[in-house]
């Protein structure tokens, strides 16, 4: 096997030293009967068979050029430069461990601190760590954050309904042994959440949004920033879509403590929902209640600046039972890579991207209004919008599928009350053709 | 020995990104701008993040300046104890990028994404397969977050018995995150210590398991490098008052094919696919921490759970017992891809892997034990533990022995871990070593207690050959500065 070194010879000699007469000897302290002594049941392939046969599998994927999927709903279709992943597949980088001994592991720390203080940047906040694992745990651990800086125990958190629904599934779950409410924020007829149960509620740790929010429309950020602080509750804020802000006003700007979400869309390949990105920023006061690795900057013996591993004493391997959160490793090769992705952006690109994806989904979704399609929603969307299509929609969703087109995905399954509601998105990948003819194909079934 | 492998050449300093900027550049490229200007809502139009502006000339520099710091499984060993740092085959990288996996998008329709659902449904019977349980979610993202999924496992299964257990029995080798894992799920820890022989005693666990316990984390192998062999014992004990036996597969690498979890009493094990299956580390992530259990207990595993129906594979979300969801999608499947791939390229050998692994680290353990205090002198697994004992004389620590190897050309072993052994020097080779290499790094170790005995300021000053040098962490806690 071409991953195991020893030869015959390498093997006895290293026996011998060891005194085992045979491999199956090293493994004595083992009681008999805990050992297995049948034969493992897996296949075996020589390279280019695994090959074959993963080009197998890939091929029956609805990914790839020659399919328009109009789909983002936490998983976004952007153009990822071949220097991010050339740099990024650089194997300095992928077969590093965490950075523990920082005098060989510079690359890695300076990358991540750079990463860190973009992602700052982007988000408008004073503070991020080094990533969670999705947009979904962030949240979830944002939201047991919250609680954590109450000084006075509080147990509810309100999020609204308008968060990304598997996102609130996660929070479901991380809260399910735990003493804590969540009580959930309804959502407005203009595509908005309701703030006005935020005045009954007594007992509030945190308030959170999400913006763009799930259908794609933009949030009334600092009212609800303000209504949180009013009843000292924290002011969460979480996206799936960040190049959002490249366009809208930043979290940090609307008066957010702490800021969560999906990073994937800055510069990470789809794969299927993972591996992405969860960022997590934060103010400087809240930092040491904050979960994850996080980078700073010193000095070494000789004065010269560079970076280490920090304020570990919130984490698992120093407080165990009493850190922050159990997080150890988290995804860091992602947040190089978007470190890298949004570098390559810079400030003015990031404005031009931002703006191309704005215009290009403003573009379908005045398409769709002239082809007769119901926009429900009147806020002002970045690059997801909801449509609303006449009963029997789904037949012709069905037949745009064999047509490699995916004409957004139905709201129903999530939100009951919204049938015949779909969710697009359009990207800078999409070019005006592809949406004259989505428009087109649909102007034909819904005014035949 | 022979003139060490770590050296010195030229490389470059580096700014930060920002510091090179030069306003109007960029390093993208845009697709035509095809559509009409759209009118942007003045009230909700925001200023722009405040990046740096590069080429794509500056930017690939940067980080290949930056990448040739750092120190990977590529450079050399990485004897990371309880980290596996074997070899990551190429073949898994490239199979991961195959466009219809990487640019698949999470919500396709079921007939359009065979591909990765078959993928899933295999890799759960191949996990399955090696460990002996009868069903594995892949769904994890890391090893802690396997663990805690665990724990959330045991929590709807006591629930479903209407008991609400409040502790959780922890031995004092297990790593931070199992405690950690515990309190997320509201459990308190209870600590339960090894014996002289570094592992559990049955006795020590039957005092303190009862009926308000949840059951028992247990690492097997554990931290130390050695087999739990009362572990039958351990499980009659945690079952007989109604508990579960958990296990941190963390150093599952030391035992595929020679022990298999579910035939031996435990009820559910995580794995680190980035740790036995060869997926890469990525200076911290992203790893993948799959969770096989019993029978018993997959009727909580998160949802969606992939079904084949005839030869159809879907997704069923209706399953009215599971915890939930614990990541927005299906983990991270990018990793699945690996550690699948590895599993098909390694088929039986699997066994020969942690052979090997085995061979290796008794080795070292061997040609070392006479320069450096052996604390538990039994046969190990797949690791082996010293301590900077002998050295104590010189003033020389487990930390200086460390920094001093990174001039020999090896990233240091996992230092002052496990908690229970003072000055810990954990040293876990993989099978993927060849011996030669092997025996530079013993040469280099027992050059360096040999240093430490004539020169203790040789290790006291290390490094000397990297691009810094010892860093002053204190300050860097003291006085935070992380953000630029």
């Amino acid at each position: 096997m071409r991953y195991l070194p020893h030869t015959g010879e390498d093997t006895a000699e290293m026996l011998a030293a060891v005194g085992a007469k045979d491999l199956s000897d090293l493994f004595s302290a083992i009681p008999k009967d805990c050992r297995f002594n049948g034969e493992l049941n897996l296949p075996e392939m020589s390279e280019w068979e695994v090959s074959s046969h993963m080009n197998g599998l890939s091929r029956q994927m609805g990914a790839g050029a020659e399919y328009k999927v109009f789909v983002g709903a936490g998983s976004y279709a952007h153009h990822i430069p071949a220097s991010v992943q050339y740099l990024a597949g650089r194997s300095e980088f992928v077969t590093a461990y965490t950075p523990y001994q920082p005098e060989i592991s510079q690359g890695t720390l300076q990358a991540i601190f750079e990463y860190q203080s973009l992602t700052a940047r982007l988000l408008g906040m004073e503070v991020a760590n080094a990533s969670m694992y999705d947009g979904a745990s962030a949240l979830a651990e944002a939201l047991l954050m919250a609680i954590r800086i109450q000084k006075v125990k509080k147990k509810t958190v309100a999020v609204s309904r308008l968060i990304h629904p598997m996102y609130r599934k996660v929070v479901q779950t991380y809260f399910s042994p735990t003493e804590y409410t969540i009580a959930e924020l309804p959502c407005l007829p203009d595509g908005t959440t309701d703030l006005s149960p935020l005045d009954g509620l007594a007992d509030l740790a945190a308030v959170a949004l999400q913006s763009p929010n799930f259908f794609g429309c933009i949030e009334n950020m600092e009212e609800a920033g303000k209504k949180a602080h009013a009843q000292d509750a924290l002011f969460l804020t979480a996206f799936t879509e960040p190049l959002a802000y490249g366009l809208y006003k930043n979290p940090g700007s609307c008066g957010a403590d702490i800021v969560c979400g999906e990073g994937q869309s800055m510069g990470i390949p789809q794969s299927f929902g993972g591996p992405g990105l969860g960022m997590f920023a934060s103010l400087n006061k809240y930092v040491r209640n904050m979960p994850g690795r996080l980078i700073g900057q010193t000095t070494d013996a000789e004065g010269r600046r560079g970076f280490v591993l920090t304020l570990s004493t919130r984490e698992q391997h120093i407080r165990r039972e009493r850190a922050t959160s159990n997080i150890c490793s988290n995804q860091g090769l992602c947040a190089t890579m978007s470190g890298m992705y949004m570098a390559s952006l810079g400030g003015t690109g990031i404005r031009q991207l931002a703006r191309l994806n704005f215009d290009k989904a403003e573009y379908l979704k005045e398409g769709f209004r002239k082809a007769g399609v119901k926009i429900p929603f009147s806020r002002a969307t970045f690059n997801e919008f909801t449509a609303a299509f006449p009963e029997g929609f789904q037949s012709v969703h069905r037949r745009l599928e064999k047509e490699k087109i995916i004409a957004g995905i139905p709201l129903e399954c999530y939100y009951p009350e919204l049938k015949n509601h779909y969710l697009f998105c359009v990207t800078e990948i999409f070019s005006k053709a592809d949406m004259d003819h989505l428009i087109h194909t649909i102007q034909k079934e819904v005014r035949p | 020995m022979k003139e060490a492998i770590g050296t010195t050449g030229l490389v470059m300093n580096e700014p930060l990104l920002w510091e090179k900027s030069r306003k109007g550049r960029c390093g993208i490229s845009f697709s035509r701008k095809d559509v009409p200007d759209a009118s942007v809502d003045a009230d909700l139009a925001g200023e722009g993040p405040d990046f740096p502006d590069l080429s794509e000339v500056d930017v690939v520099r940067h980080y290949t300046r930056l990448s040739q710091w750092n120190f990977g499984v590529d450079t050399g060993m990485y004897p990371l104890g309880s980290c596996t740092m074997k070899y990551n085959p190429k073949i898994n990288e490239k199979m991961a990028a195959l466009p219809g996996f990487a640019e698949a998008h999470p919500m396709l329709p079921p007939d359009l994404s065979q591909g990765t659902l078959r993928l899933m449904y295999e890799l759960e019977r191949y996990l399955s397969e090696i460990t002996g349980m009868d069903a594995t979610t892949v769904q994890p993202a890391a090893g802690a977050h396997g663990e805690l999924t665990a724990m959330l496992l045991f929590h709807a299964f006591h629930r479903k018995k209407g008991e609400k257990r409040t502790k959780i029995l922890i031995p004092d080798t297990a790593h931070g995150t199992n405690p950690a894992s515990a309190s997320l799920c509201g459990y308190a820890s209870i600590p339960v210590a090894s014996n002289e022989k570094g592992v559990l005693d049955p006795a020590t666990v039957a005092d303190i398991m009862d009926e308000d316990t949840v059951g028992i984390m247990v690492t097997n192998p554990n931290t130390l490098g050695l087999f739990e062999d009362n572990i039958r014992k351990v499980c009659d004990i945690v079952h007989a008052k109604g508990g579960l036996v958990y296990c941190d597969g963390a150093n599952l690498n030391a035992v595929m094919g020679i022990v298999k979890m579910g035939e031996i009493g435990i009820d559910a094990v995580h794995l680190n696919l980035h740790k036995t299956f060869s997926t890469p580390h990525g200076g911290g992530g992203p790893g993948a921490g799959p969770v096989c259990v019993k029978k018993a207990l997959e009727p909580f595993l998160p949802v969606p759970r992939v079904e084949k129906k005839g030869e159809k594979y879907e997704f069923v979300w209706n399953r009215a017992e599971s915890i939930g969801k614990i990541h927005a999608f299906y983990g991270n499947f990018g990793i699945l891809i690996r550690a699948y791939t590895y599993i098909l390229s390694m088929g039986k050998e699997l066994k020969t892997a942690s052979q090997h692994a085995v061979l290796n680290a008794n080795y070292i353990k061997e040609k070392l034990r006479d320069v450096y205090h052996l604390p538990y002198d039994r046969p190990c697994m797949h690791e082996c533990v010293f301590t900077d004992k002998a050295q104590e004389q010189y003033r020389i620590t487990t930390l200086d022995i460390a920094k001093r190897l990174m001039d020999y050309g090896f990233h240091p072993p996992t230092i002052y871990f496990p908690l229970v052994v003072h000055g810990a020097i954990m040293i876990e080779p993989t099978e993927t070593e060849p011996k030669e290499n092997i025996d530079a790094f013993i040469a280099a170790m027992r050059a360096i207690a040999k240093e430490a005995e004539e020169n203790p300021d040789l290790l006291k000053n290390a490094p000397v050959k990297t691009k810094v040098r010892r860093l002053d962490e204190v300050t860097a806690a003291r006085k935070p500065c992380l953000c630029g």
